[in-house]
């Protein structure tokens, strides 16, 4: 069976109808999947190319039904730095990310090690509570949490009470990293104890340095997860704008400009672009993680 | 070795893994446990958040499936994205996913084109589409009326705001679009082949090859899908909220689920009772509400047999 789906080579030699037929037929494949290819590559991308384009019209211009800008006002991103508190929420949306990912990389390595390699009963049913705790709304627990944040520690108009408890390990990151370490063979860990380290010193010197994709990987969600995360924000740092995040920060620019689409499209392209570029550059811990989980990428 | 080494062998492994499981617990018992129990609490509790909680029987659970308003048109919107919103997604991603390994010409960038979207963080992406269907002055409503098909209200018209959210979540389809690929390079070619021998043709092909082979990644996006669709919170309430030109500094005046309560979900009712009416134990009943159906289809993701996700070594 030759492949269906070679290009076709342009005919040379007068060939057999039934060659002619199958060629035609493979031809038409061809096109017919290149063109569907275009057709969901055009759905795909047209939504940030309008976004784009309109983030560069001018105030009147994105008001109208024009699909490309007149003028390229390029002065809109800056308009849009200039905005009071924009800085701010980049800044604080860095904190949460940055002190996050080290938070849930200091408390879920050990956890996940424990559940990767220490054989202790009620390890099947801890690692089922990890995996539904994964699965659990925000929202289910949220009352008690806030009034104990807002009423007892008087912590709300902060970022503290999301970036706290991942100091207690984050169950997906536990998930991830369980996973990744299940690949490690146990060879190396018994290896180690034979040369006389303690769990400890097997931990940070033979398998941590081996575990560096799965970290990477677990650091990139996490800085995922402060640039989307907007119901956290909402409850606990709406009443101070000097706590907001860029995902928060979006959606009130948009209350505050109110008919300039044009504004508020090069602020929704300022809160995408550094995902997709953290992307790029970080593809390769990305894709690891999304194939050693399999849940949510 | 005698017998007493041996025990405080096993009292030391014991202690090292409770050791190395600390933080976990920890934080599973101050923020699950203790949150759990005290939501149950609330839930039979009268509390404003201001005078101390008042006992107040059931009275919180019949005023959320009676009197509230907002509990029924929600859990219907929340099926309406489960049942719909997940088939479409599932379809479409493996449409996506089955056009991905047929393409032989520049298969990178497609997949990368058709993955990006996934990335774009809930609110902004929200924003886009706020934009792109804006009934006045969006593009995709110039572009229907340059062709002459009648331009939809989209997310101001309480027939098309849950289609238009569908609409969303199809063009984030890249998480699908990923494990379907994988899943459809994994069929062993040999049976394709056999098929193909045999005189199968493309549907029976798909129908008798392709399906049984990809039939537990179906069955995984299924129930991730119908999981995250019952959790579905940030876009619809950003899109209504928009939608309904909510002017900033107004902090929680915000009419939920704009239009006629048509983007409202489960999750967003914590947030309207809860902090919208100050009514912590009615809130509370419907958190317990969403934790149970959460639960139940977690609870078919991990069955011991059949089970999606693997507990086991």
């Amino acid at each position: 069976m030759t492949q269906v789906l070679d290009r076709p080579v342009e005919v040379r030699s007068p060939a057999s109808p039934a060659e002619r037929t199958a060629r035609r037929k493979a031809l038409l494949e061809w096109i017919a999947i290149h063109s569907l290819g275009v057709a969901a590559a055009l759905f795909f991308t047209l939504p940030f190319v309008f976004v784009f384009l309109t983030s560069l019209m001018s105030d009147s211009q994105a008001l109208s039904r024009d699909l490309i800008p007149h003028t390229w006002e390029w002065a809109n991103y800056r308009k849009v730095f200039d905005t009071p508190g924009f800085l701010t929420w980049w800044k604080n949306t860095l904190i949460y990310a940055g002190l996050g990912t080290v938070l849930t990389v200091l408390s879920s390595v050990p956890v996940a090690y424990a559940l990767a390699k220490f054989r202790f009963r009620g390890r099947n049913l801890t690692l089922m509570l990890v995996i539904s705790m994964m699965m659990l709304p925000p929202q289910v627990v949220v009352i008690p949490m806030y009034l104990f944040w807002a009423k007892q520690l008087d912590l709300s108009g902060t970022l503290w009470p999301i970036i706290v408890p991942l100091a207690f390990g984050d169950a997906f990151s536990i998930f991830l990293l369980r996973q990744f370490l299940m690949t490690i063979p146990n060879e190396y860990v018994d290896a180690a104890k034979v040369d006389g380290c303690g769990d400890l010193r097997t931990l940070l010197k033979i398998i941590l340095p081996m575990a560096k994709p799965g970290i990477a990987a677990v650091a990139l969600f996490q800085f995922f997860n402060a640039w989307n995360d907007y119901f956290g924000p909402q409850i606990y740092a709406s009443e101070n704008p000097g706590a907001w995040t860029l995902s928060y920060g979006l959606e009130s620019f948009k209350g505050a400009h109110h008919t300039d689409w044009n504004l508020t499209m090069a602020a929704t392209v300022l809160v995408m672009a550094p995902v997709i570029l953290v992307f790029f550059f970080a593809q390769k811990a990305f894709v690891e993680g999304v194939t050693l989980t399999g849940v949510k990428g | 070795m005698s017998a007493l080494t041996l025990r405080t062998k096993r009292r030391r492994s014991a202690l090292r893994t409770l050791a190395f499981l600390s933080p976990w617990l920890i934080g599973f018992a101050v923020f699950f446990a203790y949150p759990m129990i005290s939501t149950v609490y609330f839930s039979f509790m009268h509390y404003d958040g201001f005078k101390p909680p008042t006992w107040s029987g059931t009275k919180n659970w019949t005023y959320v499936f009676e009197s509230y308003p907002f509990f029924w048109p929600a859990l219907r919107n929340t099926l309406w994205l489960v049942v719909i919103m997940v088939t479409l997604r599932v379809l479409f991603g493996l449409g996506i996913g089955m056009l991905i390994t047929k393409i032989k010409t520049g298969t990178g960038v497609f997949r990368t084109l058709f993955y990006l979207p996934y990335l774009a963080p809930p609110v902004a992406a929200t924003m886009a589409f706020a934009f792109l269907l804006n009934p006045g002055t969006g593009p995709v409503n110039s572009i229907l009326e340059k062709i002459g098909i009648p331009a939809p209200g989209w997310f101001n018209d309480p027939n098309w705001s849950k289609p238009a959210l569908t609409l969303m979540f199809l063009w984030g389809v890249g998480d699908l679009m990923v494990i379907f690929m994988a899943a459809l390079l994994d069929v062993p070619k040999e049976q394709y082949e056999a098929a193909e021998l045999d005189g199968a043709s493309a549907w029976q092909r798909f129908r008798f090859v392709t399906l049984p082979n990809i039939s537990p990644i179906i069955m995984f996006a299924v129930v991730t899908g119908v999981i995250a669709a019952m959790q579905c919170y940030t876009q619809p309430l950003v899109a209504g909220k928009v939608a309904s030109g909510v002017i900033q500094g107004a902090g929680t005046m915000f009419e939920p689920g704009y239009p006629e309560h048509s983007t409202l979900t489960l999750p967003q009712l914590v947030y309207n009772l809860g902090f919208q009416r100050f009514d912590y134990g009615s809130a509370c009943v419907v958190a317990l509400v969403l934790f149970a159906l959460s639960m139940a289809f977690t609870a078919l993701l991990m069955r011991r047999r059949g089970g999606l996700i693997q507990a086991g070594d």
